[in-house]
């Protein structure tokens, strides 16, 4: 069962469960931020995009107090697949469950389309559908998703492997002129050093049906689909 | 007590909005301002019965909530009785 955080301001929380059933047939299940425990069933959770508490004082920070985040970390830490998409993924950091920070875009927009992520690792629970150096197309929807890491952690994340995908162009070229946000190094996602806890800026949940634009987000959902049901065969 | 915090963004945080307003300065004649950097101030009302306690404990609210400790810096400015 997947569990979806339902942060008061969440706003993808429903999306994120609409492509799970619609397009990969599997059932998911809203948790309050209230609630103190996951349930029982849980096998993946995800902390979807949206504005919780109205993004108030930063993006993530009033979320890291919730009482279902104290579950989500015991989750995290017995090793159980955290994502964070968005919101989610700044919910992530701020808890610091996921090293850096995301701050402002660099040019001050707000930026809403489709961008090409290129895949840095594909031997993860949340990407083994992919191969390394494929290209997903996938929209993003954010005024504060420039990833930020200072020198020696963004040496880290390079050496551990824990830089997922970068912007760049359709043919997978990485480089400034295509980051739609300026995050470090072009990063659109990372994971944590144990590799059961990612997140990212583009939204996989809006990119599962040709009529909405495309469907590469199923790569990734699938992904983790495939992880959860492998687990438990 | 009443305290003044001020939290910044680290030096080597680019800070957007910092350069938007240092512009936007510019273009209204204010050539005098070289650079800007935003940051945000907390108006804080605290019962404690000592300075020392009053500090300790807004060092502890700055780490855990105010400031983001891998972007951002704090000072505690003022801390009046």
């Amino acid at each position: 069962m997947f569990a979806v955080v339902q942060f008061p301001g969440s706003n993808d929380d429903r999306d994120m469960r609409f492509a799970f059933k619609s397009a990969l047939g599997v059932d998911s299940r809203l948790v309050w931020h209230k609630d103190t425990e996951l349930p029982a069933d849980t096998r993946a959770v995800v902390c979807p995009g949206g504005f919780s508490y109205g993004d108030y004082l930063r993006c993530g920070a009033m979320a890291k107090y919730s009482p279902i985040m104290t579950a989500v970390r015991r989750f995290a830490e017995a090793g159980g697949p955290v994502l964070g998409v968005c919101n989610g993924f700044q919910v992530l950091c701020e808890s610091g469950l996921l090293p850096g920070a995301l701050v402002r875009n660099h040019q001050l927009h707000f930026v809403c389309e489709f961008v090409y992520i290129r895949v840095e690792q594909a031997a993860t629970p949340f990407s083994s559908r992919c191969a390394s150096g494929d290209v997903l197309r996938i929209p993003i929807k954010h005024g504060e998703g420039a990833y930020f890491a200072d020198t020696e952690l963004l040496a880290r994340l390079e050496s551990n492997g824990q830089v997922m995908f970068r912007y760049c162009t359709p043919e997978g070229e990485v480089g400034p002129a295509v980051n739609p946000n300026g995050s470090v190094s072009e990063i659109a996602g990372i994971r944590n050093q144990a590799g059961n806890v990612m997140g990212l800026m583009p939204h996989p949940e809006h990119a599962v049906e040709e009529m909405i634009g495309g469907t590469d987000g199923l790569a990734l959902l699938g992904s983790l689909v495939d992880f959860v049901v492998g687990r438990a065969q | 007590m009443r305290a003044l915090v001020h939290v910044t963004l680290k030096k080597d945080v680019l800070d957007p909005q910092g350069k938007a307003i240092q512009k936007a300065s510019a273009s209204l004649g204010y050539d005098a301002v070289k650079s800007v950097r935003q940051g945000k101030i907390f108006e804080i009302e605290l019962d404690a019965a000592e300075r020392q306690e009053a500090e300790a404990q807004l060092g502890e609210l700055c780490e855990k909530l105010l400031a983001n400790p891998v972007i951002e810096d704090y000072t505690i400015v003022s801390l009046e009785s």
